[in-house]
C-alpha cells in the first residue's frame, strides 16, 4: 500500500517545523514595555516539559502528514494547542526570575506559528466532519469551558496578559459589560427599527431606492468619523431635551457609539429583510390568500418565517461587525475592551493590547458559530417548502 | 429619476471635493460655525491633498497585493491539484471576517512597528477576504455548457483558465475589489491611530482637540472618496459584463 500524504499536513508540518525549530517560543522582557530577549522552546521550559511538548507537537504533525480520519486529527490538533498553552503558562514561571515581579514573559513568534498551524489542522477536521449545527455550538461550548478552566486554575498567571488582567480586573470585566451592551443593544434597536422599515420598503417600492441608497451612504462614513459628528448633536440634546440627560444621553461616552452602531446596522437589516421577503416565492403568498388569511397574518405566519434566515444572515453580519467597530468606541469614551488596545497601543505595551484584542476576537467568533448555527437549523424549513 | 441625475450629482461631488481639496480655506465659512471662535475650522497640521493622497496610495497599494494574491488562491482551490484545501479555505474565510480591524492593526504592530506598516497588512488582510470569496464563487459557478464547449474544443486546463473561466469571471472579482476598496477605504482611517499617515489624522486631531469641523472634513473626504470610487468600479463592473455578455 502506498502511504499517501496529506496536502495541508504537508503545509501543517513545515509551519510547525518552522515554528518549534527556528522561531523563538516565548519573549522574556525585564518590565512590561521594553525589548526582550526571546528564548527557544527547548530554553523556554525545563528538559521534561520541553521534550514532552516537542513529543505531542511531532505526534499531533504526523496525525496531520498522513491521511487518516478527521476524527484523529481533530484529537491530534486538540491534544497540541492543548500541549501548547499549557506550555506557555509553565515557560512563565519558569522563565520568570524567583521574587521579580517586573518581569514579564510573553508568547513569542513560534508560540502563535503553532497555535495558528494546528488551529488550521482543526479547522480543516471540522470542515471535513461537516458536524451538525448543534455539535459545532456543543465543540464552542467544550473550547469556552477548556480556556475558562485554563485561566481559573491560574497555569497562565505567570504570563503577561494575565499580570495586565489582574492589575485592571474590575475595570476589565466593566468594560466588557460595556462591550457587550454597545455591541448587542444597537443590534436589538437596529433590528426593532430595521425590521418595520424593511417590510415598509417592500410594500411600498417607491421608498426602497430612497431608503437603502441613503443606509447606503452611511455605511461611506469611516466608524470614527462618525462616532465624532454624533457628539456635537447629541451633546445638544443632553443640554436642550428635558429627560435626556438623566436616561445617559450625554455628548461624548456610550451614546454616539451606540447611534454610530445603530445607523450603520441598519443597512444590513434593512437590506436583507426586503431581499428575504422579496424571496418568498409567490405560489406561498397565494395559498395564503387564497385560504383567506389577512395581511397581518400573512406577514407572520407565511412571509416572515420564510424570509427567516436571511435576516438572521443579517443580524449574524451586523454582530459580528459590531463587536469589532465597539472597539472604536474607546477613543470618544464610549468605553469597551478598546479602552485596553488604546491604551497599550498609548504605552507600546503589547500585552495590554492583547488583553483588549483577544476577547474580542473570542467574543466575535463565538457569536458567529452561535449564529451560522442558528441559520442552519432555521434555513431548512424553507428549503423544503421551495422544493415541495 | 432621469438616468441623467445621477451622474451630474457624482460630478458634481468630484468637483467639489477637487475643489476642497485643492482650496481648502476657501470653503472656511462654512465649517466656521462648527467651531469655538478661535478655533482653526480647516486642518492646519498638514496639507489635506496630501494626506489624501497618501490615504488613496494606501489603500491603492493593500488593494493590489491582495487582488493577486486572492486571486491566485482562489484560481489555487479551484484547480484538480488544490481542490483538497477548498472546503477548508471556505471555512478560513468564514473565520477571518470574524476578526476586527483595529484588533488586526494592533496586533500588527508589536511584529512591524508603528507607521504605515501594520494599516497595509491589515488593509491587505481585510481586503483579501471579499476579493477571494468573490472569485471562489465566480470560478465555481461557471456555466457548465460554456466549460464543456471549452474542454470539447481541445482547449488545455491552462487555456481554458486564461481564455474562459477568467474572463467569465471578471466582472464578479471586480465586484469583490470594490467591496474591498470602500472597507479598506474607511478601515484606513484607523491606521491613524498607529500612525499612519492617512485622513485618519484629520478626525482624530479634531477628536482630540473638540474640534467638530476636523471631523466633519476628515469624514466627508473618506465618505466622498468611497462614493466615487464604488461608484466608479461598478461602472467598470457594468462595462466588463456587457462585453463578456456580448463575446
Amino acid at each position: 500500500m502506498r502511504v499517501q500524504f496529506d496536502k495541508l499536513g504537508i503545509v501543517i508540518a513545515l509551519l510547525a517545523a518552522y515554528g518549534a525549530l527556528w522561531a523563538s517560543f516565548a519573549t522574556l522582557k525585564p518590565n512590561r514595555i521594553v525589548q526582550g530577549q526571546a528564548e527557544a522552546m527547548l530554553q523556554s521550559l525545563p528538559a521534561w516539559a520541553g521534550w514532552g511538548l516537542i513529543g505531542v507537537l511531532v505526534l499531533a504533525t504526523a496525525a496531520a502528514l498522513f491521511r487518516t480520519s478527521p476524527w484523529i486529527k481533530l484529537v491530534a490538533a486538540v491534544a497540541a494547542l492543548a500541549a501548547l498553552t499549557l506550555s506557555i503558562g509553565y515557560a512563565a514561571t519558569f522563565l520568570t526570575p524567583a521574587g521579580n515581579s517586573y518581569a514579564r514573559v510573553s508568547p513569542a513568534s513560534g508560540f502563535w506559528i503553532l497555535l495558528f498551524a494546528f488551529a488550521l489542522l482543526a479547522a480543516d477536521a471540522i470542515t471535513r466532519l461537516d458536524p451538525p449545527p448543534g455539535m459545532r455550538v456543543l465543540f464552542l461550548v467544550l473550547a469556552a469551558a477548556a480556556i475558562g478552566a485554563l485561566l481559573m486554575s491560574g497555569s497562565w498567571n505567570g504570563l503577561s496578559i494575565m499580570k495586565e488582567y489582574s492589575g485592571r480586573a474590575d475595570v476589565f470585566w466593566v468594560e466588557a459589560g460595556k462591550h457587550v451592551e454597545l455591541a448587542l443593544g444597537s443590534l436589538f434597536a437596529a433590528v426593532l427599527a430595521g425590521l418595520p422599515l424593511g417590510i415598509l420598503c417592500h410594500r411600498v417600492a417607491p421608498l426602497r431606492d430612497g431608503v437603502l441608497n441613503t443606509l447606503n451612504l452611511v455605511q461611506t462614513i469611516p466608524s470614527i468619523a462618525l462616532f465624532g459628528l454624533l457628539i456635537a448633536p447629541l451633546g445638544w440634546i443632553a443640554a436642550n431635551v428635558p429627560g435626556a440627560a438623566a436616561i445617559g444621553i450625554r455628548g461624548i461616552g456610550g451614546a454616539p457609539a451606540f447611534v454610530a452602531l445603530f445607523l450603520y446596522s441598519l443597512l444590513p437589516v434593512v437590506a436583507n429583510t426586503v431581499v428575504g421577503l422579496a424571496g418568498v416565492p409567490r405560489a406561498a403568498n397565494d395559498a395564503a390568500r387564497g385560504i383567506g388569511m389577512t395581511g397581518r397574518q400573512r406577514l407572520f405566519k407565511i412571509e416572515f418565517p420564510l424570509a427567516l434566515p436571511v435576516i438572521l444572515t443579517a443580524i449574524r453580519i451586523v454582530l459580528v461587525q459590531n463587536i469589532g467597530m465597539a472597539t472604536i468606541a474607546a477613543l470618544i469614551g464610549g468605553g469597551g475592551f478598546g479602552v485596553f488596545v488604546f491604551q497599550g497601543i498609548g504605552q507600546t505595551a503589547m500585552d495590554l493590547v492583547l488583553l483588549g484584542a483577544v476577547p474580542t476576537v473570542a467574543l466575535a467568533f463565538a457569536s458567529a458559530v452561535i449564529l451560522d448555527a442558528l441559520i442552519e437549523m432555521n434555513s431548512r424549513v424553507p428549503n423544503g417548502a421551495r422544493s415541495a | 429619476m432621469k438616468v441623467w441625475v445621477p451622474t451630474i450629482l457624482r460630478s458634481l461631488l468630484l468637483l467639489v471635493l477637487i475643489a476642497f481639496l485643492v482650496s481648502p480655506d476657501s470653503f472656511e465659512p462654512l465649517l466656521k460655525p462648527l467651531v469655538q471662535p478661535n478655533a482653526p475650522a480647516i486642518y492646519n497640521q498638514g496639507s489635506l491633498l496630501s494626506l489624501t493622497l497618501l490615504h488613496l496610495r494606501t489603500v491603492l497599494i493593500a488593494t493590489l497585493a491582495a487582488t493577486i494574491i486572492a486571486v491566485l488562491l482562489a484560481i489555487l482551490v479551484t484547480r484538480p491539484f488544490g481542490a483538497e484545501f477548498l472546503a477548508l479555505s471556505r471555512s478560513l474565510v468564514n473565520i477571518g471576517q470574524t476578526f476586527p480591524p483595529v484588533a488586526v492593526l494592533a496586533l500588527a504592530v508589536p511584529a512591524v512597528g508603528f507607521g504605515e506598516k501594520p494599516t497595509l497588512i491589515a488593509l491587505f488582510l481585510y481586503g483579501l477576504l471579499p476579493i477571494f470569496e468573490n472569485t471562489l464563487t465566480a470560478l465555481t459557478n461557471l456555466p457548465r455548457s460554456v466549460m464543456e464547449a471549452a474542454r470539447g474544443s481541445g482547449m488545455t486546463p491552462f487555456q481554458r483558465l486564461i481564455q474562459v473561466e477568467l474572463p467569465l469571471s471578471l466582472p464578479v472579482v471586480v465586484a469583490g475589489i470594490r467591496l474591498s476598496v470602500v472597507i479598506s477605504l474607511a478601515t484606513a482611517t484607523i491606521g491613524s491611530t498607529v500612525a499612519a499617515k492617512t485622513l485618519g489624522e484629520v478626525i482624530i486631531a479634531g477628536l482630540q482637540s473638540n474640534n467638530l469641523a476636523f471631523v466633519l472634513q476628515g469624514g466627508l473626504i473618506v465618505g466622498a472618496l468611497a462614493v466615487l470610487i464604488y461608484d466608479g468600479l461598478s461602472a467598470i463592473e457594468a462595462m466588463i459584463a456587457r462585453r463578456t455578455g456580448a463575446a
